[in-house]
């Protein structure tokens, strides 16, 4: 009973205070933020006229809106579509991705006596229960539950294209199950680095171990110990979940995908499910690289640093500190993922298979085979991964600030420079160069025709 | 027409790494992001102008519905010479023409309609007009239907538009009412 109700509880908190209207603001937020990204203004007309006065929270209404246009809509389902699955199908997709949340831990270990009036109230619920786990099911295997449950995904995808009737939405179904069955693998393989590193597949307890000191005030977080792993882990899941550039399963704009013969409910479900993705994702990502609740200079075991001043607190502070701070990271990760989305073209279907089978998995068996070493040989534990680490982080932020730009230059260089190379393709290839050279505002006299000495008569159109 | 080979584009291997290029491009579309919510209105790359909250303003010959001028009296200045509707590429002018009961003016238009769904806003009716009686200077948009027949907008309400703030006044005003000979 007393499970029963706190477990209620903690899914009223974490899934319907937070990931659910998370969720839908990030309906809302895709659209704003790419329209800002590009330049644009995006959503911001839903008007409600309240008391003579006109409401419109720059755009937030759109959800609302969006959320009632879905279920006023006609749910149709074609002639030909298998009814059962087609109906299935989505329900599905929004299940296994709301059953992982069951295992994200999202806050520290809650002491009973420490809640305000349930001590004096119910000293006995007390005695019986002194803990509570901020986590809705405490599970050893944690990790390979959410990989079980994540991977059931693809069948919401196959089955709502198989089901519709339609080649189109077959065809889409069809990617989305190549996709989800390639990226898992790659997606399994890149955190087996960090289960070697902590020692455990049990979330709460990858989060405690990510609280211990690495150097100083520098945590043993696994972006730091674990970058590359991190890196790919954050790749392959976002190809999991069929968005960013990989959402080829879908292409909303051209490429028609699974669920195009859903109206109605049933596409809000496939577009919640996917929102609720984007968060569960985050909150993994959270919980497996970025020391889940904990922060270092903020969250101590007993009270909260706040620069100025630190407050002395039971768990239950702790508690609301730590929720605070997972949502926090969380919500940046959720932002990074729609960043990325919007900055990103699609790959190729063959590319998108290269980055998994040939790029992420033999490099997620590099670093498994780096960590297993290196946690052998180290007397310390954890020390010499973190100089790796820090390493790679340290190398890759040089390598991308002073990483060499594409000029124009460098493109007429490459198309005309060395044209003996290119044989046949001469002058073609200078071709190419002058309409290149054409659109550029900078035009130096180094682009005009005559400077690679080739033929004006070269410029066919 | 010659055969053209393209060339692709020769990536270095750094380029083709990709991770490194990922993180510029989302370093530029960040700075977009916050240069637009956080920039000053002026310097912004935002430039969307919010139409019916914000209005653009637009160039003193913008050519916005028609309006007919009225004489002193209130009466059109047209006087029916289907030189206007003649003209028009697209046939949207439909006049008929009556004997004036000014003995000085020969004709007046009993019924002077323009419709709005055919019309181009060229302009060349008002190049044609010898009375300066048909303008496009309203400078207003002209208002969105919902029946074809609201489309057709007649005398009365042409006359009533005003010309926009700034329009040059009536050519001849005076002599129009006193039946002198006008120039060109």
């Amino acid at each position: 009973m007393f499970l029963l109700v706190t477990t209620l509880l903690k899914f009223a908190v974490f899934v319907l205070l937070f990931v659910m209207p998370l969720a839908s603001l990030l309906t809302w937020m895709e659209r704003r933020q790419s329209a800002y990204s590009q330049d644009r203004y995006g959503p911001y007309k839903a008007t409600l006229k309240l008391f003579g006065k006109d409401i419109q929270l720059a755009g937030l209404l759109h959800i609302a809106a969006d959320g009632l246009k879905m279920f006023f809509k006609e749910p149709f389902i074609p002639s030909i579509a298998d009814k059962a699955v087609f109906k299935l199908a989505p329900a599905i997709g929004f299940v296994t991705a709301m059953l992982t949340l069951a295992l994200v831990p999202f806050g520290p270990d809650l002491k009973t006596a420490d809640i305000p009036l349930l001590a004096s109230w119910f000293p006995d619920l007390v005695a019986a229960h002194p803990v509570i786990p901020l986590q809705m099911a405490r599970v050893d295997a944690g990790l390979l539950f959410i990989f079980a449950i994540g991977s059931l995904s693809v069948y919401s995808a196959a089955l709502a294209g198989w089901a519709s009737n339609n080649r189109y939405a077959l065809m889409g179904g069809l990617r989305a199950a190549a996709q989800g069955i390639s990226y898992e693998i790659a997606l399994g393989l890149t955190v087996v680095g960090v289960l070697i590193a902590f020692g455990s597949t049990e979330l709460a307890a990858l989060v405690r171990a990510q609280a211990q000191p690495l150097f100083g005030p520098l945590p043993a977080w696994g972006v730091f110990i674990q970058p590359l792993a991190a890196v790919l882990f954050f790749v392959a899941a976002i190809a999991e979940t069929k968005r960013g550039p990989f959402d080829l399963p879908e292409g909303e704009s051209e490429i028609i995908g699974y669920f195009m013969e859903y109206s109605s409910m049933g596409f809000g479900l496939f577009m919640l499910s996917e929102f609720v993705e984007i968060v569960v994702l985050a909150c993994v990502f959270t919980t497996l690289f970025l020391g889940g609740w904990e922060f270092p200079w903020l969250v101590g075991d007993t009270s909260i640093y706040l620069g100025f001043t630190s407050i002395e607190v039971s768990t239950f502070g702790r508690a609301i500190a730590g929720m605070i701070v997972f949502g926090a990271k969380v919500f940046f990760l959720c932002a990074l993922q729609l960043q990325i989305r919007w900055t990103l073209p699609r790959f190729r279907y063959d590319q998108l298979m290269h980055l998994g089978w040939k790029t992420i998995l033999p490099l997620s068996l590099v670093n498994i085979f780096v960590t297993a070493v290196l946690m052998w040989l180290d007397p310390e534990r954890l020390v010499w991964l973190g100089y790796l680490g820090i390493a790679e982080v340290v190398a890759f932020a040089f390598v991308v600030i002073a990483g060499p730009r594409r000029t124009e230059a460098m493109t007429e260089e490459a198309h005309g420079g060395h044209g003996a190379t290119h044989g046949t393709a001469h002058a073609g290839a200078h071709d190419a160069a002058h309409a290149h050279a054409a659109t550029t505002v900078t035009d130096t006299p180094a682009h005009q025709p005559a400077a690679h000495g080739a033929p004006l008569a070269a410029r066919s159109t | 027409m010659a055969i053209r080979v393209r060339e692709r584009v020769q990536y270095s291997a750094y380029e083709r790494s990709y991770l490194p290029e990922v993180f510029r491009g989302l370093g530029i579309t960040l700075r977009h992001l916050f240069q637009n919510l956080f920039g000053h209105k002026d310097t912004r790359p935002l430039q969307t102008v919010r139409y019916p909250e914000e209005k653009r303003v637009y160039p003193p010959r913008y050519r916005g519905q028609h309006r007919l001028l009225p004489r002193e009296d209130g009466s059109p200045r047209c006087v029916a010479c289907y030189m206007c509707s003649t003209v028009c590429p697209a046939y949207c002018i439909h006049i008929v023409a009556a004997e004036s009961p000014d003995s000085e003016i020969e004709k007046y238009p009993a019924a002077f309609e323009i419709d709005m769904l055919r019309c181009i806003y060229c302009g060349l009716c008002v190049e044609a007009c010898p009375e300066d009686a048909i303008r496009m200077d309203s400078g207003v948009h002209t208002p969105p239907f919902y029946t074809r027949d609201d489309a057709v907008i007649g005398r009365v309400d042409l006359l009533e538009l005003l010309g926009r703030p700034g329009a040059p006044p009536a050519y001849g005003a005076q002599n129009a009412r006193e039946g002198k000979p006008r120039g060109v």
